[in-house]
């Protein structure tokens, strides 16, 4: 996912701005890309004042940078990559608390390899604008409760749009870890939206 | 195949990573146990929505603090 400025700035004009130093350049850019950038830091610290710190840190980082930045990539893209190592590494100097262990949240199986629990379809169509906003505030707290290790892989994977390179190289981690990583995130993000969504099909 | 391992490999699967015999004895299991259809469908559909809540388009832009703009802008000249 990019960062699409609303309303977008001509990019280039503003670019050149900032190279050139102009003041006004500055609050331009902080006042136009803060906002998604902010939804960004949120995503993965949901501390209010954790997701600041890192959308500042990623701001004084870009502007320290500017003159380094490459044409050839998108502005919003170019400051999508910034805030969440921001993120990531506001993540690090942050004291870890107990969590779940990942394997709780997996599937369970039965000693001849079959479901403990078979899975059953459910609906998430069709819904009203209040059923909406719900299955969207139960998707982001069910991602939210994630173990941290398993939930940063899936936020930059599946909602960020990293690839598993990017993704491994941010994490200090391998491609094959974040892919471990990445599938066991999916298959306990489905069983914690399960018994929600299996209950709005049946009702 | 047993379902546990037709979970394994799913993503696997998903992301067209699996050899030519390795996937026919993956849709073979498909045909037989609908729990795996059923599984297969919603851990699509987790994806998806993952995906979809966090859209620009779902997402409405929040603005940004006025406090957390004046406060970058000033960090930009501690000296200040």
């Amino acid at each position: 996912m990019t960062l699409e400025a609303t309303p977008a700035p001509s990019e280039q004009k503003l670019l050149e701005r900032l190279l050139a130093g102009e003041e006004q350049a500055y609050e331009e850019l902080v006042r136009s890309y803060g906002g998604r950038m902010l939804a960004v830091a949120r995503r993965f610290l949901p501390v209010e004042e954790d997701a600041r710190d890192a959308v500042q840190d990623a701001f004084l980082s870009a502007f320290r940078s500017i003159h380094r930045f490459e044409g050839n990539a998108r502005l919003s893209t170019w400051l999508h990559r910034i805030v969440v190592n921001a993120a990531l590494m506001k993540l690090r100097t942050r004291r870890r608390h107990p969590e779940q262990s990942i394997d709780d949240l997996l599937p369970g199986y039965l000693e001849d390899g079959h479901f403990e629990r078979p899975a059953s379809p459910w609906r998430t169509d069709g819904l009203d604008p209040a059923e909406e906003h719900e299955l969207r505030e139960l998707v982001l707290r069910s991602i939210h409760s994630l173990p941290e290790g398993h939930r940063n892989v899936l936020l930059l994977r599946d909602i960020e749009g990293l690839d598993t390179e990017e993704a491994a190289d941010l994490l200090q981690i391998s491609p094959g870890a974040v892919k471990t990583r990445l599938h066991r995130a999916r298959q306990a993000l489905r069983e914690l939206l399960e018994p929600h969504l299996r209950e709005r099909s049946a009702s | 195949m047993k379902c546990r391992e037709f979970v394994e490999f799913l993503m696997e699967y998903l992301d067209g990573a699996l050899g030519e015999s390795e996937r026919r004895v993956f849709e073979c299991h498909i045909e037989d146990c609908p729990a795996c259809v059923n599984y297969l469908e919603t851990y699509r559909e987790t994806v998806r929505l993952g995906h979809s809540v966090c859209t620009p388009d779902a997402e409405v832009p929040p603005d940004v603090p006025e406090e957390l703009v004046q406060a970058i802008l000033s960090a930009r000249h501690p000296k200040r």
